[in-house]
C-alpha cells in the first residue's frame, strides 16, 4: 500500500500530440480514487502511464515516496485490471491468477495459498480449473480481479473494468468493487467513463478534459462545487440545464422569468457586475408547482409548454423547450466548443434550448400541454460566458 | 420463388411451407454442387487417375526401353525398392533435408515474423524484401546459390574462402548449399504465416503480462508461442510436406541428374521413370513416396487434432 | 533519457531490417551481377565484374530456346491461371454462400491436393500424355497447373469471399437494380481485389513450376523457361553457360520483383487470408 503522486506529469506523442499535459494528482494511501471524463481525455493514458505501459514524457511519478519514472511495470509492484480482462486463454483460472507469483518464483504452496484465498473472495472457486473461455463475462472480470488481488500489490490500477458487463452486472459489480476495497485496503486508481460510477465508487474524483484535470474532489464537492461548465454538465445524469441569462444589480434574468440574486451569490458577482452568464440548472431543481411543497423565496414559477414525458415510476422526466432572448446564437455555440460543451449531453448552442426537468411521479404533467412548473433559483450556478468558469466557486 | 405457399385458407389448409423451404434448399445445393463440380473435376481427375494409374505401373515389370517385356509381377517391385540401399539412403537424405532445412525455417521465419511484426518502422519494406524470394523461380534461385559456391563455375565463395577443393562435389557440402537454397526460399513463406498467427495475440495480453512481471523472453516463451500453436502447426504441416517433395533446388544444385551423393526420393522417382525410363520402378518409387507423405500428414493431423483438444475452449 | 533509448532502438531494428534487407536480396545482386560479366570472366570466382558486358544478354535471345521459352512460359501460365481462377471463384462462391453437403468435402479434397507429390503423377502422365498426343504441348502442362493451383485458389477465394457483405446485393436489388446490374455494380467491384490477388498467386506458382516442366515437354515447342535454363546448352559438366544462365534467370526475375514490388501489400493479405481460415 502506497501514495501514488504525479506531479506535473506531461505525456507528448512525437508528432506534438499532448494527451496528459502537466497533470498533478495526490493519492493518498489506501485512497479510492477515480479518474473520470470523456473519451480521448487523457485519463487511460494517464492511468498507463502509472502502470508503466507508456513512458512519461516530463514531470514526475512517485509511488511509495519513491520516483519510479524509469521503472519497468513488474518493478513498480502494482496490480492492473484490464477493460477486456487480458486472461491468458490457454491457461486455467487458476494458472491465470498465478502467473505472477509463478514469474516471482513463489514457492508453489504459497501460491496455492494465495490462489484460494483470492478465489473464496471472489466467490470464484468452483471455476479455479476451467479455461476463459467457458466462463461468463461476470466471472471473467472476477478473474481479472483476482489476478491484481493474489499479488499484494501496492496499488490496484482499473481501467474501465466493468464497461463490458451489461447494465444489471455492471451495477452488481459496482458494489463488489467497492466493498472488496473497503476490505483490502489498497490503494486504487480507477478509470472510467461513467460518471453514476465515477460518483458511486469513489473516495475521490479528478474529473479531466482534454488532456487537463478539470478538478479533483469529493462527489459531493463536484456536484455542488464544480469549477466550471463542463465539470457541472459532466457531473449529475441527467445533465445540467445550460439558459443563457443576464445579471443586471441584484437580480438574474432568465428565459424563464426574473429571479432575485442569493445573497452569497450577489456578493461574488458584485466585483464582476452587469453581465451575460450562462446559467446551469440541474434537472431535479425543478418541480411541477402543483405538486411542489411551500414556496420559499427562491422559487420562480414560470409556465412552459411539455414536449415529451419520460415515466421512470419512481420519478418523471419532462422535457420542455426555452427561447433563449438577447444572447447571440454564435456566441453560445463557440462556448460550447470552447466549455466542451459538445462532450456533455443536452448542450449546445442555438436559439431554442431543450431543458430537462424532474419532476415527482405524481406530477400530472402531459405532452403537448402547458404546466406551471418552480424552479429553486437558490441552486442555480452562473457561468462566466468566456471562460466558462463557475462565477461563485468555493473551493 | 416467392408466393410459394398457396395456401387454400378458406379451409383448414395443413402448413405447406415444409415443401416450399425444401424446394429452395435443394436448388441451393445443386446450385453449389454444380459451381463446384469443374473444379473438383479437374482436381480430381488429374491427380486420382494417375496415381491409380501409377499403382498399376507399380505392378508391372514396365521398362519403355523393352516394351516387349512387360508383364504383371505383383509386389516384387516394390520388394525391389525396399530392399534398395539406394532407396534407403534417399530416403535418409530427403529426411535429414527435410528436418534440418523445417527447424531452420521455423527459428528464422519467426524471427522474421517477430520483425516484421514489431518494426516500428520500414514494415512495407521488410514485407518486400520477404516476398522477393518468394517470386523468384525456385531454379532461379536454386542457379544462384549453385554458381556461388562451384568452383567449376565460378563462384565467388570457394575464392572468398580459399576452398582447394569443389564444394560442389563433396557431399557434405552439397547438404549444407542445398539447404541453405531451400532455406532461403521457403522462410520468407514461413515467416508470413508465422506473422499472420502472432497478429491474432492480442497485444493487451502481451501488456497484462508485463504488469505480471514478465521479462521479454518469458512474455515469449509462455504466452506468444503456446497461443500461436494452431498458426505454427498449420505452417509445420506444410513446410514438411513440401519439404519432404523437394525435387527443384537438389535437381539443379546436384547439377546433374548422376550425382548420387545428394539424392532424395523426388529425384529418384524423377531418375527412374524419365531417364531409365523404367516406368515399373519408377511407378513403384512414385507410389511410395505418395505414401510417406500420406504418413506424415497422418501423423501431423493427429497430433495436430491432439493439441487442439488440449486446448479446449482456448483462443 | 527518453530520447536515447528511443534512439538505441531505432538502431536496433535498422541493423535488423539492415540484415533482412541484405539476406533476401544478395543471391539477386549476385546473379545480375553474373549476367553482367564479360563472357571469358565467367568463370573468375569474383563477386563483381572486373569486366562489364551485356554479351550475355544478347547472346540468349539470339538462341530460340529462351525466347521461345519466353513465350511458353507466359502462355501456359496466363491460360492456367486464367482457367483456374474462375473454376476456383464459381467454387469459392458456392462454398462462401451456399449450403450443400460435401461442401466440407471440396474442401478436404482440396487440402489433400495441396499434400500430394507432383512427383507420384510424373510418370503416368508421362504415359498418358504420349499415347494421348498431350505431350509437349501447351493443354500438357496447363491441365496440371491448374489442379494443382486450385486448391491455393480456392482456399485464398473464399477466405475474400466470405468477407463480402452480400446483403449489399439485396440492398441494390431494393433500390431498383436487375440481378444482374446488382452483381455488376456492386458485387465485382467487391470481389475483383480477392480475385487479382488470388490471380498473382497461381499465376506465381504455374510460372515457378519444374518438375511438369521437365518431365511433360521435350522441345521448344512446349518447354517453360525453368525447364529451358536448366537445360541450356553446356549445362553439363563440361562446358558452363553460366553467364547465359545468369543472363537468362535476371529476365525471368525483374518481372517479378516488379510485381511483387507493386502488389506486395496484396500478395501478403492474400496468403495470410488463405493460411488462416485453413
Amino acid at each position: 500500500m502506497a501514495e501514488i503522486q504525479l506531479k506535473e506529469v506531461t505525456k507528448r506523442y512525437p508528432d506534438g500530440f499532448e494527451a496528459v499535459k502537466k497533470f498533478d494528482l495526490d493519492v493518498g494511501d489506501g485512497e479510492f480514487m477515480i479518474l473520470v471524463g470523456p473519451s480521448g481525455c487523457g485519463k487511460s493514458t494517464a492511468l498507463r502511464m502509472i502502470a508503466g505501459l507508456e513512458d512519461i514524457t516530463e514531470g514526475e511519478l512517485m509511488i511509495g515516496g519513491e520516483t519510479v519514472n524509469d521503472l519497468a511495470p513488474k518493478d513498480r509492484d502494482i496490480a492492473m485490471v484490464f477493460q477486456n480482462y487480458a486472461l491468458y486463454p490457454h491457461m486455467t483460472v487458476r494458472e491465470n491468477m498465478g502467473f505472477a507469483l509463478k514469474l516471482a518464483k513463489t514457492d508453489k504452496a504459497e501460491i496455492d495459498r494465495k490462489v484460494e484465498e483470492a478465489a473464496k473472495i471472489l466467490d470464484l472457486e468452483q471455476h479455479l480449473d476451467r479455461k476463459p473461455a467457458n466462463l461468463s463475462g461476470g466471472q471473467r472480470q472476477r478473474v481479472a480481479m483476482g489476478r491484481a488481488i493474489v499479488r499484494d500489490p501496492k496499488a490496484f490500477l482499473m481501467d474501465e473494468p466493468l464497461s463490458n458487463l451489461d447494465a444489471k452486472l455492471r451495477v452488481q459489480m459496482r458494489a463488489s468493487v467497492a466493498r472488496l476495497q473497503q476490505q483490502l485496503g489498497t490503494t486504487t486508481v480507477y478509470v472510467t467513463h461513467d460518471q453514476t460510477e465515477a460518483m458511486t465508487l469513489g473516495d475521490r474524483v479528478a474529473v479531466m478534459r482534454a488532456g487537463l484535470l478539470q478538478q479533483v474532489a469529493t462527489p459531493k464537492v463536484l456536484y455542488d462545487d464544480p469549477t466550471n461548465l463542463f465539470v457541472a454538465g459532466f457531473i449529475g445524469s441527467p445533465a445540467m440545464n445550460f439558459l443563457p441569462a443576464q445579471v443586471e444589480g441584484d437580480r438574474i434574468k432568465l428565459p424563464f422569468g426574473d429571479a432575485r440574486l442569493d445573497g452569497e451569490l450577489r456578493s461574488k458577482l458584485q466585483s464582476v457586475g452587469d453581465r451575460d452568464v450562462i446559467a446551469g440548472m440541474r434537472p431535479e431543481h425543478f418541480e411541477d408547482a402543483a405538486v411542489a411543497g411551500e414556496d420559499h423565496r427562491d422559487s420562480l414559477h414560470f409556465r412552459t409548454k411539455i414536449d415529451v414525458v419520460e415515466s421512470m415510476g419512481s420519478e418523471l422526466y419532462a422535457y420542455f423547450d426555452v427561447e433563449s432572448q438577447n444572447v447571440d446564437s454564435a456566441e453560445l455555440a463557440e462556448l460550447a466548443q470552447y466549455a466542451g460543451l459538445e462532450d456533455v449531453p443536452g448542450g449546445g448552442g442555438g436559439e431554442v434550448s431543450h431543458v430537462i426537468a424532474r419532476l415527482d411521479a405524481a406530477s400530472r404533467a402531459t405532452p403537448g400541454q402547458e404546466a406551471e412548473l418552480v424552479l429553486d433559483t437558490a441552486k442555480l450556478k452562473l457561468f462566466d460566458l468566456e471562460s466558462g468558469a463557475n462565477l461563485a466557486h468555493r473551493g | 420463388m416467392s408466393g410459394g405457399a398457396t395456401t387454400e385458407t378458406t379451409t383448414a389448409a395443413p402448413p405447406r411451407p415444409q415443401k416450399h423451404i425444401s424446394g429452395r434448399a435443394r436448388a441451393e445445393r445443386r446450385l453449389g454442387w454444380m459451381l463446384c463440380a469443374p473444379a473438383a473435376l479437374v482436381m480430381i481427375a488429374v491427380t486420382a487417375y494417375p496415381i491409380g494409374y501409377a499403382i498399376y505401373l507399380s505392378l508391372l515389370r514396365s521398362d519403355l526401353r523393352f516394351p516387349d517385356e512387360t508383364e504383371f509381377i505383383g509386389l516384387s517391385n516394390y520388394v525391389t525398392v525396399l530392399t534398395s540401399s539406394l532407396w534407403w539412403s534417399d530416403v535418409w537424405h530427403t529426411v535429414f533435408i527435410t528436418v534440418v532445412s523445417v527447424a531452420l525455417e521455423l527459428a528464422i521465419g519467426m524471427v522474421l515474423a517477430l520483425i516484421m511484426h514489431r518494426a516500428i518502422f520500414g514494415r512495407g519494406a521488410v514485407r518486400t524484401a520477404a516476398l522477393i524470394p518468394y517470386g523468384i523461380v525456385t531454379v532461379v534461385a536454386a542457379f544462384a546459390w549453385r554458381l556461388a559456391w562451384s568452383k567449376a563455375e565460378g563462384g565467388f565463395v570457394p575464392v572468398l574462402l580459399g576452398f582447394d577443393t569443389d564444394p560442389l562435389t563433396s557431399t557434405s557440402w552439397t547438404y549444407v548449399v542445398a539447404i541453405m537454397a531451400e532455406v532461403w526460399k521457403t522462410t520468407p513463406f514461413m515467416a508470413l504465416l508465422l506473422l499472420a498467427g502472432l497478429a491474432l495475440v492480442p497485444d493487451e495480453l502481451q501488456e497484462a503480462a508485463r504488469v505480471d512481471g514478465a521479462t521479454a523472453w518469458q512474455r515469449f516463451w509462455q504466452i506468444t508461442v503456446p497461443l500461436m500453436k494452431p498458426a505454427i502447426l498449420v505452417a509445420l504441416l506444410f513446410r514438411t510436406l513440401d519439404a519432404f517433395r523437394i525435387f527443384d533446388s537438389v535437381f539443379i544444385i546436384t547439377g546433374s541428374t548422376q550425382n548420387r551423393g545428394v539424392e532424395t526420393v523426388s529425384i529418384l522417382a524423377y531418375n527412374e521413370l524419365l531417364n531409365r525410363l523404367n516406368l515399373g520402378l519408377g511407378s513403384t518409387v512414385s507410389v511410395l513416396i505418395f505414401v510417406c507423405v500420406t504418413i506424415i500428414a497422418f501423423l501431423f493431423i493427429r497430433g495436430f487434432g491432439a493439441s487442439l483438444g488440449q486446448q479446449q475452449g482456448g483462443s | 533519457m527518453e530520447g536515447q533509448s528511443a534512439g538505441r532502438e531505432r538502431v536496433f531494428w535498422s541493423i535488423a531490417l539492415l540484415i533482412v534487407f541484405v539476406s533476401a536480396l544478395f543471391p539477386v545482386f549476385w546473379i545480375a551481377s553474373l549476367s553482367l560479366k564479360d563472357p571469358a570472366t565467367v568463370g573468375d570466382g569474383r563477386l563483381l565484374p572486373s569486366k562489364w558486358s551485356f554479351e550475355n544478354y544478347s547472346g540468349i535471345f539470339d538462341q530460340d530456346i529462351f525466347t521461345a521459352a519466353l513465350r511458353n512460359s507466359l502462355g501456359i501460365a496466363l491460360i492456367a491461371t486464367l482457367i483456374a481462377v474462375v473454376l476456383a471463384a464459381m467454387a469459392a462462391y458456392a462454398i462462401a454462400r451456399l449450403d450443400f453437403p460435401g461442401k466440407r468435402l471440396i474442401l478436404v479434397a482440396a487440402l489433400a491436393i495441396a499434400m500430394f507429390p507432383p512427383i507420384s503423377i510424373v510418370g503416368p502422365l508421362y504415359e498418358l500424355w504420349r499415347s494421348v498426343g498431350l505431350y509437349d504441348t501447351w493443354a500438357g502442362l496447363i491441365i496440371p497447373y491448374m489442379t494443382f493451383t486450385l486448391p491455393l485458389a480456392i482456399y485464398t477465394l473464399s477466405a475474400f469471399f466470405r468477407e463480402i457483405p452480400w446483403e449489399l446485393e439485396q440492398a441494390a436489388q431494393v433500390d431498383g437494380a436487375t440481378p444482374f446490374q446488382a452483381f455488376r455494380k456492386i458485387i465485382v467491384p467487391l470481389a475483383a481485389p480477392g480475385v487479382f490477388t488470388t490471380a498473382i498467386l497461381v499465376f506465381i506458382f504455374a510460372w515457378n513450376d519444374f518438375v511438369f516442366a521437365i518431365s511433360l515437354t521435350s522441345t521448344e515447342r512446349a518447354q517453360t523457361v525453368p525447364a529451358a535454363i536448366s537445360a541450356f546448352p553446356g549445362a553439363s559438366q563440361f562446358s558452363q553457360p553460366t553467364g547465359s544462365i545468369a543472363a537468362a534467370a535476371v529476365v525471368v526475375t525483374i518481372p517479378i520483383i516488379i510485381m511483387v514490388l507493386i502488389f506486395q501489400r496484396r500478395i501478403v493479405a492474400g496468403l495470410t487470408a488463405g493460411a488462416v481460415k485453413g
